[in-house]
């Protein structure tokens, strides 16, 4: 951890009646760093990006973000992150310039026109711009999403699966267009993924939850030997069916 | 407060009526249907009896204020339907938004669509049945500035109870102005209720505006108890504002801890 750490997560606590979605996860990510957050569903990885977001409260634990508490600076802190997650498009009812436009607002860019002209020729959506986005395809939907969240140029970005149902062209061109990104501007990228060979190709380190507790951590092309497994997604398989066993 | 915040909650609403122009019919039609149907009522009536009033100006005074009221709690609770049927909480409530701008921008996305619905009911009386909405002269503003409060207050709320108990609970919203005006003396006199439910009526803002409004125009000459009437009538809309702006805050704070927020959309509460 270096003292211009972008994210840190102190001792995090998700409980939702008496149930703990996230017990105890701490973690830190450092400029210009790609985590990835691999786990079974259910494991507590969108809680936790919830809760990084700002939009779920945590039960226990502290946020900081860019050296700065979460809780106490919400609004602040939201101008220098992003997210896309596969849950969470954009009006579909929207075209894909007045959703680019609105957001614009509201992380009130500077010079917006010419900010949405290079995003919409970056993620190759010009010929779009008059169409409504509940009318683009998946890959266009997530260059849209992709769009959006770099829009306000993140020192942290939250992607929940990202590449989900994309081809692997398209999922290609996005995790290239981030790792760009990572390098270029020094931020941090938190990932999450059930593709482990994405996850290989992309992540700097990874970290393993299940049941809401981190399991294991480190580089993610070392990891499974380090556990006895041939690869990542073995070492997935474990964690999902025998966390206990391969925490003995 | 960002202005720009705000500005982007309202053109975010102003899209949907550029990308579809059907919704303005939600908007205008059933305002119109409401100004003939009644203009019409209030003519027959006035040829009916030997009143030394005028019925469409008392009649349809009254029922264009009432309308302007119920589009503007109307116009808060769809702006926020809107982002609930597009499953838009998430995107908004991630981005440097604060709750109070997003309430602003409702607010103001109403407050436009009830000018706008108003002044087509004064286009549409006019001309048809002879109304003229500044009979009661400046007395209008406060008249209006009343109900915009007290609208706006409604309008919080029902969208504060949609917010706690899920989409489902917008049956609530439409019925409101309905209910309230059983009390607040849109079609008649406060003194014909029982004396219980005057009780409520004195609790409610636009039963200050419609009582003053009629003794205005039925007497052509302003009551004693103008000036107290229409000061009850504003503070109580300023505390129905504050009061259901709070909880609607209170309710968006519950929901960032039960996980509504991020779990809200139309199938999920």
């Amino acid at each position: 951890m270096t003292d211009k750490t972008i994210l840190k997560i102190t001792q995090l606590v998700k409980k939702y009646d008496g149930l703990r979605a996230v017990d105890h996860i701490s973690f830190s990510v450092n400029p210009g760093e790609i985590v990835g957050l691999l786990g079974p569903n259910g494991a507590g990885k969108t809680t936790a990006i919830n809760m990084i977001l700002g939009i779920l409260e945590p039960t226990e634990g502290s946020i900081e973000i860019l050296g700065k508490n979460l809780k106490e600076c919400k609004s602040d802190i939201r101008r220098n992150i992003n997210f896309a997650a596969v849950y969470a498009h954009v009006p579909a009812n929207l075209t894909v310039w007045q959703n680019l436009y609105v957001f614009g607002l509201l992380y009130e860019i500077e010079q917006l026109k010419q900010r949405l002209k290079s995003l919409l020729q970056e993620f190759d959506l010009e010929r779009f711009v008059h169409t409504k986005t509940g009318l683009l395809s998946s890959g266009e939907l997530s260059r849209l999403n992709l769009a959006k969240a770099l829009m306000n140029k993140p020192r942290l970005l939250l992607l929940d699966e990202p590449t989900a149902s994309l081809d692997p062209s398209i999922s290609q061109l996005i995790r290239e267009k981030i790792k760009a990104y990572a390098v270029e501007t020094q931020a941090g990228i938190v990932w999450t993924s059930h593709n482990m060979n994405e996850i290989e190709a992309v992540c700097d380190r990874v970290l393993f939850l299940s049941r809401g507790k981190i399991l294991l951590s480190g580089d993610p092309r070392a990891l499974p030997a380090e556990h006895g497994k041939s690869d990542l997604e073995e070492l997935f398989i474990t964690v999902a069916r025998e966390p206990l066993r391969l925490k003995e | 407060m960002s202005l720009s915040r705000i500005f982007a909650v309202f053109v975010r609403q102003l899209f949907l009526f550029k990308s579809n122009p059907t919704r303005l019919v939600s908007i205008f039609l059933w305002l119109i249907i409401d100004v003939i149907l009644w203009g019409f009522i209030s003519r027959y009536l006035g040829s009916m009896g030997q009143a030394t009033f005028s019925f469409i100006t008392v009649i349809m005074g009254a029922i264009i204020l009432w309308e302007f009221m119920s589009r503007i709690q109307q116009g808060i609770m769809m702006a926020f339907l809107e982002d609930i049927w597009s499953q838009n909480f998430i995107n908004f409530f991630a981005s440097p938004l604060k709750i109070r701008e997003y309430l602003s921008g409702l607010v103001l996305t109403s407050i436009c669509s009830g000018i706008a619905g108003f002044l087509v009911m004064i286009a549409i009386a006019g001309p048809l049945f002879g109304y003229n909405a500044f009979k009661t002269g400046l007395l209008l503003l406060p008249f209006m500035l009343i109900l915009l409060v007290f609208g706006i207050a409604m309008g919080i709320f029902v969208s504060a109870m949609i917010f706690r108990l899920g989409p489902s609970a917008e049956w609530l919203g439409w019925p409101i102005p309905m209910v309230l005006s059983l009390f607040v003396g849109v079609f008649y006199p406060i003194s014909t209720l029982p004396a219980a439910l005057r009780t409520v009526s004195a609790v409610m803002p636009p039963s200050y505006v419609f009582e003053t409004m009629r003794s205005v125009l039925t007497t052509g000459s302003f009551p004693p108890d103008l000036l107290s009437n229409l000061l009850i009538g504003a503070l109580l809309a300023a505390i129905y504002l504050v009061l259901t702006s709070r909880f609607f805050v209170r309710i968006y704070h519950k929901n960032l801890i039960s996980g509504n927020i991020a779990r809200f959309n139309a199938e999920a509460l």
